[in-house]
Parts: structure tokens; C-alpha cells; sequence
């Protein structure tokens, strides 16, 4: 039974590898080059051929949105600040959160409460009010909107992990460890991190896309990038009132983050499998 | 052997049953019966398909994914006889917790801990029998008497966590017999518990099949418990039943080889006596060609007592606060260990043995530094802890090495065994050089019986015998001189338990190396120890050579506790008048502290506490 579930597993996992990565690349190089790709200009305005279906015009194959600028390159170019922003902001966040998470939840006592009552307190308050408060006094970049979310979201982390540790280090395995005299920090890093990266990379799949979303309103609301680079958030903000009319501009660049999440999930579900040796999927 | 099966008096027919999971065939072309008032015991190791054989006759198997690929179970049931294979699981539920009820090995688990006991007594009642809730609630009072809970009308309004072990199980089984069911199926139901309380639970069980004229098939490991309660067994080894008798027949002359070393392999208590010092015996092992017998018949004489001992324990107090009051001050301790005192000597096996709350781990655990004690001394080859420094403290960790009751649970799941046999190297710095550190973890693998290449492999691929000698080549790694083996038999299959036995024993005699042994398994102890320490509630009752100890029990609850451990042998039943009353519980409120014992020498080295 071992051999057959193991070759399922073989299968299963190259293809998840496959397809995930395969989208990802094509996003990422294309996002990376888009002026190359298209010469004529992301920000090209013509308003003679505003709001041109797609596939109508073969200069403008995904259609044009309310000032004529072309749809196709503006997703393609709009992929580089909105995944910019939702990776690494996600990265930030995790790397703050499963630090904390884990010393909290690994030295208990008064370390413990003192980070978990600031992470209630920081929970309880609605992200729009701290985004407000954060970028009334930095300002709006892209770097504080980046700072702006890893703020918001290192939480979340931080619970999920201090969670599983309280958890895991009961186990006989983090006892045996100890028993043998492994330092600390070794068992953190080395038997602590491994064991609960499954829940963690489910959560990091799920925040790039709503990273993403967030960008948006937070642009929306005067306080995120420049709002004439285009992000896909950005484009279905705007295409939002052309619904109706022009379908074409908001569901290409929704179509770019649902093509983006997917490859994220395919991924991230191919990693988690990687690093559990037993195969079993936890959550 | 045929006869039995084609029985018309009987209550359930298994024939030629074969289920798989997936492709693999898990039982195959069993058949066996039972009759009313009969006990049927299937016994078999891991893996033989017994726990498989009891979920598919109440059709929960296929739930978790079983095929049954064919036979027929034919159930005597109230509308007569009926295929079980056959039904709906519509049809099924019916037959479920009415006619056939089973129990499980552990009481904590299979009980809901957020409904009282009355609750769910009540529950099954009123589904099968339509009763009111009212009236379900007096006929669970008089279900619980039936299993003698003394208290049976306040233990319907508590909930499970604020019950004792034995007293959950007591309770599984008045739900299983609420509806009076014509089958009872227990599956392991004392594995989990104090041998004092499997005495009581057998003994119930017994007397309610009398009473209440059911089948029983019992499911379990233990011979001795087989030899207690059963009228035939059914012995299975992966999947198949090897052989099939009446209980005396089994132990008096097993016909199958498989049933023969199932039997060798099992320590019986009581067959060291006359034996100064412990014996490194032979273990016969069966696999595809045969059984054969592996290694020699040896005295274990490896105890130094001219020398200072290795590890000196004194007045040890362990305390642990359970209950606090809204001010955060204690009101609650557990008192785990009470002003014990007792010296390892080097080459020396030192079992703690006594019953759950008894504080044998806690000792453990303190002298690993892995729990901080209240009061007392600990002292390694002379040096006491309190002075040691936190270098020395740290080193001491090399000296003295732990191995857990559950081996899978102690490897991490993540990393190799090969990691993890390298860390106890890496981490005291034994080794540096990467190539050295592979060589000497082979070699630790290759010593006890595992090949170099199974460092590259992960825990789950290896089965749980494998898994504890990877637990062992661990603790071996950074050369020790006490290893602390905690309950490291209890998981165990008897044939993998005498080889490991073996294999602790031929390393004490290699090194020099002391156990502290860990363990409720009296038979176990008595093979393997120097001298025996006898634990109950956190002090110690009496303290002697294996043999004093053994051969002149002398404390009433060191005679308590060998006269309830089943014997592998039908003629000796368990005949001494059960003790009723439960395992006092170890949490006293803060300032009502337990007397303190005082012992007697009754011979040379043998304490007895003062009663």
C-alpha cells in the first residue's frame, strides 16, 4: 500500500510543480518585460478607440478601457506592482509573525502575554483606521503601503504559529530533543519551523491574493501607489463602473489575479507536500 | 477446529471473510463463531488484521474505506439470521449498539467530553430502546451499579475528564450493555490501564457475560489476558488465521509454529524465581522460513555495588501546582514524588515499577533535568546538581540519555532517523567532520540490527519494533552512561519486546552501561532488573533485589500488584478477591500533606514501608 500511495504522490506533486510554476513564470518574466513586449506604450492614451471590445481590433486584442489604453498590456504590466507588493509584503509578514509566533510560543510565560495581548489589541483595530493613521503620517508610497500590510498581517501569523508550537512542543519528540540537550534555538529552527510549515504556506497562498485586492483599495481611497501606474487592482477598481458596458476591463486583470492565486496554490500545496515526508496532507 | 464453525447454536458466523484496503488484503478467508455465553479471544501482533476482523463485523470498516472482497458474516439477530455484508448501513444502525456493541481501548477518547455520563448513557436509551429520558437516566443508575461504580447516582452528572481511567472504561461498558446486547466486541479494553484495574474490569466482564448470557469476542495482545477470559482463541498473523482451539489447548499444546514463539516470546511472571541476577534469554522468532532461535542464555551479572554509585537520588520532592485561586497562589498540587531516595550503581538495571499517579516517570524526568524539583538532591558520579554550572549541566545531557514509551512520537517526523541519530553527536560536539558523523551513525544503526542505509530514511518507513531500536542507536550515540528507558517496552509486540530486551541487555554487558527501567510490566521487570523499586503515590513501598522483591513480597500493595498481573496460563485464573476501590489520586489540596513513609529493613537491602 506504502509503494502504491507513494507513486500517487510522485505524480500528483510534478504536476502541481508543473502547472504552478509554469504560471508563475509566464506572469512574472512577461510582467518583468512588458515594455519590451509592448513598445507602443502601456500608458498610451487614444481615445478614438475607446472602449474597443476584444478581439475587435488586432491592436487592441483584449479590448481598450475608457481612455483607449490597451487592456493586454496594462495586465501584463500591471502584474509588476501587484505582485511586488503581494509577495513581499506577504514574505515580510511571515518572517515577522513566525518569529514571534514561535519564541512565544516556545518560551511561554511572561514573553508569551505580553506579545499576544499586543496582538489582540492590534487585531481588534479595523484596517482601514490603521491604514489611515499609518499613511496620514508616512505618507503613500509603495514602500509604506508594502510596511502598511506587513503590519496589518504579521498578526495572523504570529497566532496561527504560536498555536502549533503550544501544540508541537508537548510532543515526545521536542522532550527528546531536550533530553539530549539540543540548544534552544536548534529546536526551534530545526525541529520546531519544519513541522508547521503546512498551515503557514496556506495562509501565505491566501494573503498574496488578498495583498493584492487590498493595494486597490487602499489606492482607491488616495493612499497607495501612484494611480496612474497600472495594478490589477487599480484596473478593476476603475472597471467597475463600466460593468455593464464593457466587461472586458475589469475581468482580464480579476482573470490575472485568479491565474496568479491558482499557480501561488499549486505551489504552495507542492512545497508543503515536499516538506512532509509522510505524505499525510494536514489541512 | 471445524466443528465449531458450523455450529448451529451459533451466535455469529464469520465465513471466509477477506477485506482489503485498496489492493492490499488486510484479512483473509477467516472463519470462526461464536455461541451465546461464549468468550472468543483473537490474538495476533500488529498488523494481523484482528482490529479490521472486530470493524467489520459492525460494517464501520468500510467507512474508513475497506472493501470486503468476500464471505459472509452471519449474525443471529432478532429478525433472524441475517448477512451483515449484505445490510445498508441504514439497516446496519440498527443493529448497532443493540445487538452488537462494542468497546475500545481508550475510555478518554470514545466518550464525548462535553455531555455528562448520564447524557450519553441516556442518549443510546432512548434512540434503541425508545425510553424516556427520565426513565433512561434510572436505568443508567442501575446500568453503572451493574459495573459496580459504588457511587453510580453522582457519577451520572459528572462528565468524563472527572472520572479515573478505569472508571471510563467501567462506564463504556454499561453503555455498550445498555441495550443488553447478544454480542459484546472488546478491543483491547484494559491495553490502557493499571493491571490492578484490569483485574477489576476482567473480573466484571466475566460475570456480566455470565449474567447476561452474551458472546464476547475479545480482541488483544496479551496472552495473559487471553489465559483470564477466554473459552477459545483465534490466533491471526497478517491477516490469517494461523490456528484455532480451546484455551487450554492453546497454552497446553500449541499446534502452529507462529502460536509456539507468540508464546515463548512472552515473560511470565514468576519464571525467574531462584535466580540471583537477571537472564539474557534466548528469543525464538518465526518469519517466512520457519522459527529459529536467536542468541545465548546468559546471567546478566554487570552490577557493581563496590563501586560509588553512579547516580544518587535523595529525599526527592516533585510537586505540581494544578489548581490556583483568583490570586494565582496554588490550592491544588499534584505530588508526584514524595521524598524519594535511591542509588544507580554502575552496570546496574534499577526498575521503578507502580501504577498511574505512582511519580516513576517524574523521577525520570528530573534526573534528565527535564522537570525542576521542589526539594532533594540529585548526584552524578559525585557531583551534585545544584552545583553543577550550566556547562556541566548541559554535558550531563550526553551522560544520560532518554528513550520514550512511544518511539514514533519521539522521532521527529520531519527528519531522517539518520539526522536524528546524528544529533545527540552534533550537538555535544563529539564529532565534527561530516563523513565521521555518517560512519559512526552507521554503526550505530548496523549495532542494533538496522543496515546503514536506513539513515536516509524517514520514521513512518519503518515499523514500531525498528522505530524504538532507531530510539536506542539515538540514546547510544553520545556514549552514555545511564540510559532512563521509559515504559520503552510497553509499545510493543511481544516477539519485537524480548528482542529489544535482549538487545538492552547485551549493551549493558558491551559498555557497562546502567538503566534506569521505567515500567508497569511486572514479567518484564523481572527479567531484566538488578533491583526493583515498587512505587505508590509519589514514595516508595518497598525497595530490594529483583529476587527479595519478587520471591518475598512483603508490602500488601507489592503483593496486590503481582497477584493482579494475568498469567499466561489458563489453570492459573486470577483468584484472589478483587480490590474494588480505585488508584487514590496524587492531587492534594496546598497544606494537606501525605504522612510520610517510614521503611524497615526486613533482610539485607530489602525496605518494606511500615503499613
Amino acid at each position: 500500500m506504502a509503494e502504491s500511495m507513494k507513486k500517487k504522490r510522485s505524480f500528483d506533486l510534478s504536476m502541481e510543480l508543473i502547472v504552478g510554476a509554469t504560471l508563475l513564470i509566464v506572469i512574472l518574466l512577461s510582467a518583468l518585460f512588458a515594455h519590451q513586449l509592448f513598445p507602443d506604450g502601456v500608458d498610451k492614451i487614444d481615445l478614438l478607440s475607446r472602449l474597443t471590445p476584444p478581439f475587435a481590433k488586432p491592436e487592441h486584442p483584449l479590448g481598450s478601457d475608457p481612455l483607449g489604453r490597451d487592456v493586454l498590456a496594462r495586465v501584463v504590466a500591471g502584474g509588476r506592482i501587484s505582485l511586488l507588493i503581494g509577495v513581499t509584503s506577504v514574505i515580510g509578514a511571515v518572517t515577522l509573525g513566525v518569529t514571534i509566533g514561535l519564541i512565544a510560543g516556545f518560551y511561554r510565560g511572561i514573553t508569551d502575554m505580553l506579545m499576544m495581548r499586543f496582538v489582540d489589541i492590534q487585531l481588534a483595530l479595523p484596517f482601514i483606521l490603521l491604514a489611515i493613521t499609518f499613511i496620514a503620517i508616512l505618507g503613500g508610497s509603495l514602500i509604506n503601503t508594502i510596511i502598511l500590510l506587513i503590519v496589518s498581517q504579521w498578526v495572523q501569523y504570529a497566532r496561527l504559529v504560536r498555536g502549533q508550537v503550544l501544540a508541537l512542543r508537548d510532543r515526545e519528540f521536542i522532550l527528546a530533543a531536550r533530553a539530549i540537550g539540543v540548544k534552544d534555538w536548534r529546536i526551534i529552527v530545526q525541529h520546531l519551523l519544519p513541522n508547521l510549515t503546512g498551515p503557514v504556506i496556506v495562509l501565505m497562498t491566501l494573503n498574496v491574493a488578498n495583498n493584492i485586492l487590498l493595494e486597490s483599495s487602499l489606492t482607491f481611497l488616495g493612499m497607495g501607489v501612484d494611480p496612474t501606474i497600472p495594478t490589477w487592482g487599480g484596473m478593476l477598481a476603475e472597471g467597475r463602473s463600466y460593468l455593464q458596458t464593457a466587461w472586458w476591463v475589469s475581468v482580464f486583470p480579476g482573470l490575472a489575479i485568479m491565474l496568479t492565486v491558482l499557480g501561488l496554490n499549486l505551489l504552495g500545496d507542492w512545497m508543503r507536500d515536499q516538506l512532509d515526508p509522510t505524505g499525510k496532507t494536514s489541512l | 477446529m471445524k466443528e465449531s464453525s458450523s455450529d448451529a447454536s451459533s451466535l455469529i458466523r464469520v465465513e471466509n471473510l477477506t477485506v482489503a484496503f485498496g489492493a492490499e488484503k488486510v484479512v483473509e478467508d477467516l472463519s470462526f463463531s461464536v455461541r451465546s455465553g461464549q468468550t472468543l479471544a483473537i490474538v495476533g501482533e500488529s498488523g494481523s488484521g484482528k482490529s479490521v476482523t472486530s470493524l467489520s463485523i459492525l460494517r464501520l470498516a468500510d467507512i474508513s474505506g475497506a472493501h470486503y472482497l468476500g464471505g459472509r458474516i452471519l449474525f443471529e439477530s432478532t429478525k433472524g439470521e441475517q448477512d451483515l455484508l449484505a445490510l445498508s448501513q441504514q439497516e446496519m444502525r440498527a443493529i448497532r449498539g443493540k445487538e452488537i456493541a462494542m468497546i475500545f481501548q481508550e475510555p478518554m477518547t470514545s466518550l464525548n467530553p462535553v455531555f455528562t455520563i448520564g447524557d450519553q448513557i441516556a442518549e443510546v436509551l432512548q434512540l434503541h430502546e425508545g425510553m424516556a429520558r427520565k426513565e433512561a437516566l434510572a436505568e443508567g443508575v442501575k446500568l453503572l451499579k451493574m459495573v459496580r461504580l459504588a457511587d453510580a447516582e453522582s457519577i451520572i452528572g459528572r462528565y468524563p475528564h472527572q472520572l479515573s481511567g478505569g472508571m471510563r472504561q467501567r462506564v463504556m461498558i454499561a453503555m455498550a450493555l445498555a441495550c443488553r446486547p447478544k454480542l459484546l466486541i472488546a478491543d483491547e479494553p484494559t491495553t490502557a490501564l493499571d493491571v490492578t484495574i484490569q483485574a477489576q474490569i476482567l473480573a466484571i466482564l466475566r460475570d456480566l457475560k455470565d449474567s447476561l448470557d452474551m458472546g464476547i469476542i475479545f480482541i488483544t495482545h496479551d496472552m495473559g489476558v487471553v489465559a483470564e477470559m477466554a473459552d477459545d482463541v483465534v490466533v491471526m498473523r497478517k491477516g490469517h488465521k494461523v490456528e484455532e482451539q480451546p484455551v487450554e489447548a492453546i497454552f497446553t499444546n500449541p499446534q502452529h509454529l507462529y502460536t509456539q514463539t507468540l508464546l515463548s516470546a512472552v515473560p511470565k511472571l514468576g519464571a525467574m524465581n531462584g535466580e540471583d541476577f537477571p537472564k539474557r534469554l534466548p528469543v525464538s522468532v518465526y518469519d517466512e522460513a520457519g522459527a529459529h532461535t536467536e542468541g545465548e542464555l546468559r546471567v546478566q551479572n554487570t552490577a557493581n555495588y563496590e563501586a560509588a554509585p553512579l547516580v544518587r537520588v535523595e529525599d526527592l520532592v516533585v510537586r505540581f501546582n494544578v489548581k490556583k485561586n483568583f490570586l494565582g497562589r496554588p490550592t491544588h498540587r499534584v505530588h508526584a514524588v514524595e521524598e524519594i531516595s535511591l542509588d544507580i550503581y554502575p552496570g546496574e538495571t534499577l526498575a521503578l515499577v507502580g501504577e498511574s499517579g505512582s511519580g516513576k516517570s517524574t523521577i525520570g524526568r528530573t534526573i534528565q533535568q527535564l522537570q525542576e524539583s521542589q526539594a532533594g538532591n540529585i548526584t552524578f558520579n559525585g557531583k551534585r546538581f545544584a552545583d553543577m554550572g550550566r556547562g556541566e549541566k548541559r554535558a550531563l545531557r550526553q551522560k544520560i540519555q532518554y528513550i520514550f514509551q512511544d518511539p514514533y512520537a519521539s522521532l521527529d517526523p520531519r527528519k531522517t532517523v539518520g539526522f536524528s541519530i546524528a544529533e545527540p553527536i552534533r550537538t555535544h560536539g563529539i564529532l565534527h567532520d561530516q563523513e565521521l558523523i555518517e560512519k559512526r551513525v552507521s554503526e550505530l544503526l548496523d549495532r542494533v540490527g538496522l543496515s546503514a542505509s536506513h539513515g536516509r530514511r524517514y520514521p513512518h518507513e519503518f515499523s514500531g519494533g525498528q522505530r524504538q531500536r532507531i530510539c536506542i542507536a539515538r540514546a547510544l550515540a553520545s556514549d552514555p552512561e545511564l540510559i532512563i528507558a521509559d515504559e520503552a517496552l510497553s509499545a510493543l509486540d511481544v516477539s519485537v519486546q524480548a528482542q529489544i530486551i535482549n538487545l538492552f541487555m547485551d549493551l549493558q554487558e558491551e559498555r557497562g552501561l546502567s538503566y534506569l527501567f521505567i515500567s508497569h510490566d511486572m514479567a518484564v521487570v523481572e527479567q531484566i532488573s538488578h533491583r526493583v523499586a515498587v512505587l505508590y503515590l509519589g514514595q516508595i513501598v518497598e525497595f530490594g533485589s529483583r529476587r527479595q522483591v519478587f520471591e518475598n513480597p512483603t508490602h500488601s500493595y507489592t503483593q496486590n500488584l503481582l497477584a493482579a498481573v494475568p498469567i499466561a496460563d489458563p489453570h492459573q485464573r486470577i483468584m484472589m478477591a478483587i480490590n474494588e476501590a480505585d488508584i487514590p489520586s496524587p492531587i492534594r489540596a496546598v497544606g494537606n500533606e501525605p504522612a510520610r513513609l517510614s521503611h524497615r529493613e526486613v533482610a539485607p537491602g530489602h525496605l518494606v514501608a511500615n503499613q
